[in-house]
């Protein structure tokens, strides 16, 4: 296992952030951390990227504890951070070599390898443009072609979409899923974005500092089976919810003032529920299972 | 993992920024070349306040330079060096002779005004002056950083600016000299670690020791001890991996 995390706790003064968090990265997979924010994701990056110590059980990396080898550590990841990392009055190259060379790279070492990543990202033509006239999906492309500089195994992404648009963000997982198939790199993510935790690998669902559940998407998804049906109600929705109950034997849970119904054949449901009720239901809704419902699922409230 | 590539990364970031940003220099050296020729002019002597003033452009751009750090640690250039494995007390090093290295710059250029001032120090003077403008560049820097590093908004070092490295200077011999001093305002500016970096370039200019100061020597062992003593407490601010640190 290239990164393992064993019990870690964590506390902001009283404040438990994480609460005993355990899970297992495999070598080259994309690794999603899935949670709404404030729920310790980030703590839990931070752990990882050896800038905070866990309070106790232990994190590590390659097989090196992130807290009392964090030099190990440091060599072996990458780090793309949420914010800027980027020092906006030097130039795309300007940045890359400044981190080049905190990661002791020097001449034409770092020059071919700073060649290499612009390449690869695409910023071969940028090189010399100021960080400060850049777009915010190019700029997201500069802190990744940093972290890779060194060639690290882990790449550790602190929402990598997160104020990207849609172009910018199908870009950037073009780049991680290349990424991971040429170059062998184990990606760990943390994400608030279904459409991004759908793209991994597997996800651990994380909320108020406890792991949820972990998995793949498509195996969580299916554990719920079936259909979701919404439900809109004139009048008491828990009045409702009961004769639900009692007709068609299907427990509806009540989310936001609406009824969330998880059942087999949705369609036959919908039609018969609407039926049951004239002038009751006001508006259905059907989907398959998604991630949102996973999470809703096991914690009862909403991921966004 | 060596120490000084780091070190020089760094400063060549901060001096390439500069370069970038040379607007910064009007201001530094801008307005006390203004506060030296009005009060200096006023007194009819433009000798005696030149000192005080390159000290106090040196004391702004040292003091604000740092100021960047508290911006740098929220988000920023700072975030990737604590992750690098760079050890902590060059990227330490680094910030602050970078950040010096442009104080110092600023203060040379003020000196390039001395003829002005009526000083004729010889080259020696002029090469011994700039020494000691390095050191005071250096201490002040140092000083920035450790407040900085404590820091976390750019108003509280605004007020820290005001209330402690302000009066510190109107106290270190650069408006009235020590002998002219009363009571307990002499015990202060003897206490004062600027005294002696004033007494210093004043001493190294007019080639001889201020009245009621110590040596040049002892003065510059003084800011020297100074700095040493503020570098190991931000080498030791900086390797504590806390929270407050990476809020």
């Amino acid at each position: 296992m290239i990164v393992s995390v064993e019990n870690v706790i964590f506390l902001y003064g009283e404040r438990p952030a994480l609460a005993g968090v355990s899970f297992e990265v495999r070598e080259n997979e994309i690794f999603g951390v899935l949670g709404p924010n404030g729920g310790g994701k980030s703590t839990l990056f931070k752990i990882l990227a050896t800038m905070l110590p866990p309070r106790s059980g232990s994190a590590r990396i390659a097989g090196f504890d992130v807290d009392r080898q964090s030099s190990e550590v440091r060599r072996r990841i990458g780090v793309v951070f949420q914010s800027q990392s980027l020092d906006r009055k030097l130039t795309v190259a300007e940045n890359l070599r400044a981190q080049g060379q905190l990661f002791g790279l020097r001449g034409h070492k770092l020059t071919c390898r700073g060649n290499e990543v612009l390449e690869r990202l695409g910023l071969a033509t940028r090189r010399d443009d100021l960080v400060d006239s850049l777009s915010g999906g190019l700029r997201r492309r500069v802190e990744i072609a940093k972290g890779l500089l060194h060639e690290p195994s882990v790449l550790l992404m602190d929402e990598p979409s997160t104020g990207l648009d849609p172009g910018a963000r199908r870009e950037l997982w073009a780049y991680i899923e290349e990424l991971r198939r040429s170059q062998g790199v184990t990606v760990l993510l943390t994400t608030h974005i279904l459409d991004e935790a759908d793209r991994c690998d597997r996800i651990l669902l994380v909320h108020n500092g406890k792991v949820v559940t972990e998995g793949a998407p498509s195996e969580l998804k299916a554990r719920i089976g079936g259909d979701v049906v919404v439900l809109e109600v004139a009048g008491d929705p828990a009045v409702v919810r009961e004769e639900i109950l009692r007709r068609f034997g299907a427990s509806a849970t009540l989310v936001n003032g609406s009824l969330r119904v998880e059942i087999g054949n949705g369609h036959r449901f919908i039609a018969e529920v609407v039926e049951a009720f004239p002038g009751v239901v006001q508006s259905v809704a059907l989907h398959k299972p998604t991630l949102e419902d996973v999470f809703l699922d096991e914690t009862g409230v909403r991921l966004e | 993992m060596t120490f000084w590539l780091p070190v020089w990364t760094l400063v060549q970031r901060d001096l390439i920024r500069f370069w970038r940003e040379k607007a910064r220099v009007v201001g530094y050296v801008g307005s006390p070349l203004i506060f030296w020729v009005l009060i200096g002019s006023g007194f009819g002597n433009l000798a005696f306040f030149f000192p005080g003033a390159l000290v106090l452009t040196v004391m702004f751009s040292a003091v604000f330079s740092t100021m960047s750090l508290i911006e740098d640690r929220r988000e920023g250039f700072l975030l990737s060096m604590l992750v690098s494995p760079a050890p902590r007390s060059s990227v330490v090093l680094g910030k602050i002779l970078g950040s010096a290295a442009l104080a110092w710059f600023q203060g040379l250029l003020f000196l390039c005004f001395v003829p002005l001032a009526g000083y004729a120090p010889g080259a020696a003077g002029v090469l011994e002056a700039a020494g000691i403008i390095f050191l005071t560049s250096f201490a002040f820097t140092v000083l920035g950083f450790l407040l900085a590093w404590q820091m976390d908004s750019t108003q509280g070092f605004h007020a820290v600016m005001n209330l402690v490295l302000l009066p510190l200077w109107l106290v270190s011999g650069s408006l009235f000299s020590m002998t002219g001093a009363h009571g307990w305002v002499r015990w202060l500016m003897r206490a004062n670690p600027l005294s002696y970096s004033v007494a210093a370039l004043r001493g190294a200019l007019e080639q001889k020791a201020v009245a009621g100061m110590p040596a040049v020597s002892t003065s510059v062992a003084v800011t020297a001890a100074f700095a040493a003593v503020l570098f190991l407490a931000s080498v030791v601010a900086a390797n504590r991996k806390t929270v407050r640190s990476f809020a």
